[in-house]
């Protein structure tokens, strides 16, 4: 494996070196080639992913394969708006001169996929290195391995193997490939790799992307219309339990309401539940499975943890053979359980009870800042003291998820979620150096910037970095 | 124990929690959020470098050597138009960015929020101690954060003149200065940061970002690399040779991160560039420029040493075709033109930060992009040339953290020109706006407004498509 790496390393580096990867009509090429992937296969990209999650089709096209078609149509159409270099502004002070920014590939980047969404966050990054000129190395989640097979047999089918390449497997192959020398590595994964992979990434001085995880959550205030209430829980409860069963960096992780609303909400919540997924959501198929036994196990030790367990207002059925576990809503479990400190990433909502809704900003605060925050309310002046007392990589008013289909904006963490970020033109910044480049001619030489110095050549230079063109221009006259 | 728990030699991990648990707390009453906090900061530095402009040249003098003008242009002015500049900006810096939503979150309004990152910590440099101090430390206070900023050691004067002017001017509850070498540069590293701006060597760059990784801090790394300087032989030498000087030895006597490292140029051409370059130095510097009161002298006896071993291998003394005086009491070396030194000798693999310039010589300009490009990305590479067409090649074909065609340096002057490396000359950019951009979060902000049908919109698009919904 060792030497096979270090070939096709070689070999991306020379095929970046003879400059192939730099024109549009390569880098079209290569995204089109994606675009009919992503479509001519869409039957058995929904047969992997209910394979390795028991995905149910609808989530695929909605998360997945809708999301990169999307993707990779942005960045057809913008392409070569993207790579044109930006004139910037140039103080009169400074003429003759031109100044620009000018885009440039990265060079070799790698990118880890995660296993939730083992398609789309493989080949989402990869839409932007490509369109940024890069050469690539994809590694696919080992945890989801009929995706990251499918992805080894078809990438080579599909773009040019020696510009993008697939590398599959575990820990080692990780840890492999994070010895070797990038332009770029990109994560999506937990915080506890990710911090190993900066101090990977130290050795080297590489740049990195690292999309990470957090708990988010959701405050919900008191909404005066029913159907606001009603709308409101419709989504928090997709957002919870009909993305990937929970497990999505930023699904709803728990909810903050008010102490006299609880009760009501639990009801609705079960309704809502009911509506979706039916009264056996694991006979009805509509919810995706638990991903594997690792963590199966890990949500079931979150729920057996004592005055956990007794918080448990709905479901808590667990079927370790079919890795299912029941859409389950826990209220006020105590604040120190692992189920309230750790990122949940399963098909459990633990509901927080507060006094007053205010009271929710301060619970969020005391808690690292996660990749995103929800808030369902109408009260500007709460939203207000949300936004500006608040802090995660997103946030959110009125719905939950939905944000990430919006590639005018950046989708990244902060602070233990992670940093970075791409979607849209910022895939193809992060994937790009931007490097600024400043044109002068011979055509004026003003000497007072040269040694030897003397007071009169300092009060020049002092006109002109007050940018007061008058004395300047008299001093250069010698009339002052 | 005085407020920052810092005595000399004692500031250990213990009052590095302290510190930072301190700074966080005031960050977290909201204090530096305000635009007239951060005005009324920036507003107070402006002041310092007027008032204190003496005591700041001599500071720089007493450390570096470094020419009054030097002081003056380099450290003294770019921190005074940082400070102006933002001042002016500042307001239209913090609004929120509207950006465009489309069909698939219909109806909703999105907009990117900047907000501050926390508490910053910010380690500087000894060759532009001031400015290297001074500007990244506005970036932080623009963008709301609470900052320490840890000055070079190796400019003791500067270091301590920071120290001591800094609590007179702005806010001590949000912004400190720590001062000290290693001991306590990984004390503070090992504390949890919102962010970290190191500008220094690639070797140490690495531990920054080791020990950043720890705490998942993200970081800018300001290092450096050897800039080359292509020469082409169509350009007019008098002021070409002028600019490359200024670039070199006007800039702290070559020990700047973006000064000139090495000249390549064609066979042919190269007697014409040295005689060029001889006179340049002789009208900048005269006959002994030894004795010039307009060149900083070498920062200690450390890097004296460091640099005369470049001068030193047998395969390279030899090679000098101009200078190679030295002083070691006074730590003076003249500035020194090499022709064609072995391309694997240490003066050609290492970054020289110092008054030697090397000249490579090839038979075709267009393979000077070649050598430049075989070796780690430098923070900045320069050309001189009438040739539109290799200008373009150079552009295109080069890469580099930033770049100036027939001028040395001054792109990183340029406000709206981020300024920062790639590859092994580093991560991240700075100056201007891209200071308030490097040192705060841009929150991705939607409010969906309810939905016009009963339902979610997601739902209806499927259904409308003949999508199976489970």
């Amino acid at each position: 494996m060792a030497a096979a790496l270090d070939e096709s390393l070689a070999e991306l580096r020379e095929t970046f070196r003879s400059r192939k990867t730099r024109s549009a009509q390569w880098r079209r090429s290569q995204l089109k080639a994606l675009l009919r992937f992503v479509q001519e296969d869409e039957e058995e990209i929904c047969r992997v992913l209910e394979e390795d999650l028991g995905k149910p089709g609808g989530e695929s096209f909605r998360d997945e394969l809708g999301v990169l078609t999307k993707s990779l149509n942005l960045a057809l159409d913008n392409l070569e708006r993207w790579m044109a270099p930006k004139s910037v502004r140039v103080p009169l002070m400074a003429f003759p001169t031109t100044a620009e920014l000018v885009p440039e590939p990265l060079g070799l980047v790698l990118i880890f996929s995660s296993w939730n969404f083992p398609m789309l966050l493989a080949l989402d990054p990869l839409v932007g290195a490509i369109a940024a000129g890069n050469t690539v190395v994809l590694k696919p989640s080992e945890h989801a391995p009929s995706t990251s097979s499918f992805i080894a047999k078809k990438i080579p089918m599909y773009l040019d193997s020696a510009a993008v390449k697939v590398f599959e497997g575990g820990e080692e192959v990780g840890e492999l490939l994070m010895s070797k020398k990038w332009d770029h590595v990109f994560f999506t994964g937990s915080q506890k790799v990710g911090s190993y992979i900066m101090a990977a990434a130290a050795k080297n001085l590489t740049p990195v992307t690292l999309e990470l995880g957090g708990k988010c959550p959701a405050i919900l205030d008191s909404l005066s219309s029913k159907r606001d209430r009603d709308i409101a829980v419709r989504r928090i409860t997709n957002a919870k339990w009909g993305v990937c069963g929970g497990q999505v960096c930023i699904g709803v992780d728990y909810l903050l309401v008010e102490e006299k609303s609880v009760s009501a909400l639990i009801e609705l919540i079960k309704e809502k539940i009911k509506g979706y997924y039916g009264d056996d959501p694991q006979r009805t198929g509509s919810m995706s499975r638990i991903v594997n036994k690792y963590h199966f196990n890990r949500l079931r030790r979150l729920l057996e943890e004592p005055g956990v367990a007794t918080s448990i207002v709905h479901g808590g059925f667990m079927d370790e053979s079919n890795l299912y576990i029941e859409p389950t809503i826990l209220l006020n479990p105590p604040l120190e359980s692992e189920i309230m400190k750790e990122e949940i990433f399963g098909p459990l909502l633990p509901i927080i009870t507060v006094k007053k809704i205010e009271d929710s900003i301060d619970f969020v605060n005391s808690r690292p800042k996660p990749l995103a925050a929800y808030a369902f309310t109408n009260d500007s002046a709460l939203k207000k003291r949300i936004v500006s007392e608040t802090s995660s990589g997103s946030l959110t008013f009125n719905d939950a998820i939905v944000q990430f289909l919006v590639d005018t904006l950046p989708f990244g963490g902060v602070g233990q979620s992670g940093f970075g970020r791409y979607h849209g033109k910022f895939s193809f910044d992060t994937f790009s150096h931007e490097k600024a480049v400043l044109r002068r001619n011979f055509l004026l030489e003003f000497s007072f910037g040269f040694p030897p110095w003397d007071s009169h050549k300092i009060e020049t230079l002092r006109s002109a970095y007050n940018y007061d063109y008058l004395n300047l221009v008299l001093r250069l006259l010698g009339l002052k | 124990m005085d407020g920052d728990g810092e005595r000399k030699g004692e500031f250990d991990g213990k009052a590095a929690a302290e510190l930072v648990g301190e700074l966080r707390q005031s960050f977290w009453n909201g204090k530096t959020r305000s635009y007239d906090w951060r005005t009324d900061q920036l507003r107070s530095l402006a002041r310092m470098l007027v008032e204190k402009e003496k005591d700041i040249i001599d500071a720089l003098h007493e450390d570096l050597g470094k020419p009054e003008m030097e002081s003056f242009i380099h450290e003294i002015s770019l921190a005074k138009d940082g400070c102006a500049r933002t001042l002016k900006e500042l307001k239209s810096w913090m609004k929120p960015q509207k950006v465009s939503t489309s069909i698939t979150t219909f109806p909703s309004s999105a907009e990117i929020v900047s907000e501050p990152l926390g508490v910053v910590l910010v380690i500087s440099a000894w060759n532009y101690p001031f400015l290297l101090s001074l500007e990244p430390v506005v970036g932080a206070i623009a963008a709301g954060n609470a900052v320490v900023l840890k000055p070079s050691e190796i400019a003791p004067a500067t270091s301590s003149l920071l120290k001591r002017l800094l609590p007179g001017y702005v806010d001590s509850s949000s912004i400190r200065v720590v001062e000290g070498g290693v001991p306590e540069t990984t004390a503070l590293l090992d504390q949890k940061w919102d962010k970290i701006i190191y500008t220094g060597n690639s070797k140490v760059g690495r531990i920054v970002m080791a020990a950043a990784a720890k705490h998942l801090t993200p970081v800018v790394l300001e290092l450096g690399g050897k800039c080359p300087v292509v020469v082409d032989s169509k350009v007019d030498l008098d002021v070409a040779t002028k600019r490359i000087a200024v670039g070199k030895w006007g800039c702290n006597n070559g020990q700047a991160c973006i000064s000139p490292d090495y000249i390549i140029t064609e066979r042919e051409f190269a007697p014409k560039l040295i005689e060029a370059m001889k006179s340049t130095l002789e009208i900048f510097y005269g006959k002994d420029p030894m004795a010039s009161k307009d060149l900083s002298r070498i920062v200690n006896s450390n890097h004296f040493k460091r640099i005369s071993k470049l001068l030193d291998s047998d395969k390279v003394s030899e090679k000098i075709v101009h200078g190679g005086q030295r002083d070691e009491q006074a730590l003076k070396i003249s500035p020194t033109l090499l022709l064609d030194v072995p391309q694997d000798s240490l003066i050609m693999t290492e970054e020289i930060f110092g008054p030697l310039l090397p000249i490579i010589t090839v038979d075709d300009i267009h393979q000077s992009f070649d050598i430049i490009n075989s070796r780690p990305k430098p923070l900045a590479a320069y050309l001189f040339t009438k040739d539109k067409k290799l200008e373009e090649k150079f552009v295109r074909g080069v890469s580099a953290g930033g770049m100036s065609i027939n001028e040395t340096v001054l792109h990183i002057t340029n406000p709206g020109l981020p300024f920062g490396g790639v590859g092994e000359s580093g991560m991240g950019a700075y100056h201007g706006k891209f200071s308030f951009d490097t040192f705060s979060h841009k929150k991705a902000k939607s409010r969906l407004l309810k939905a016009l049908v009963n339902g979610d919109i997601i739902g209806i698009i499927l259904a409308l498509i003949g999508w199976p919904r489970a």
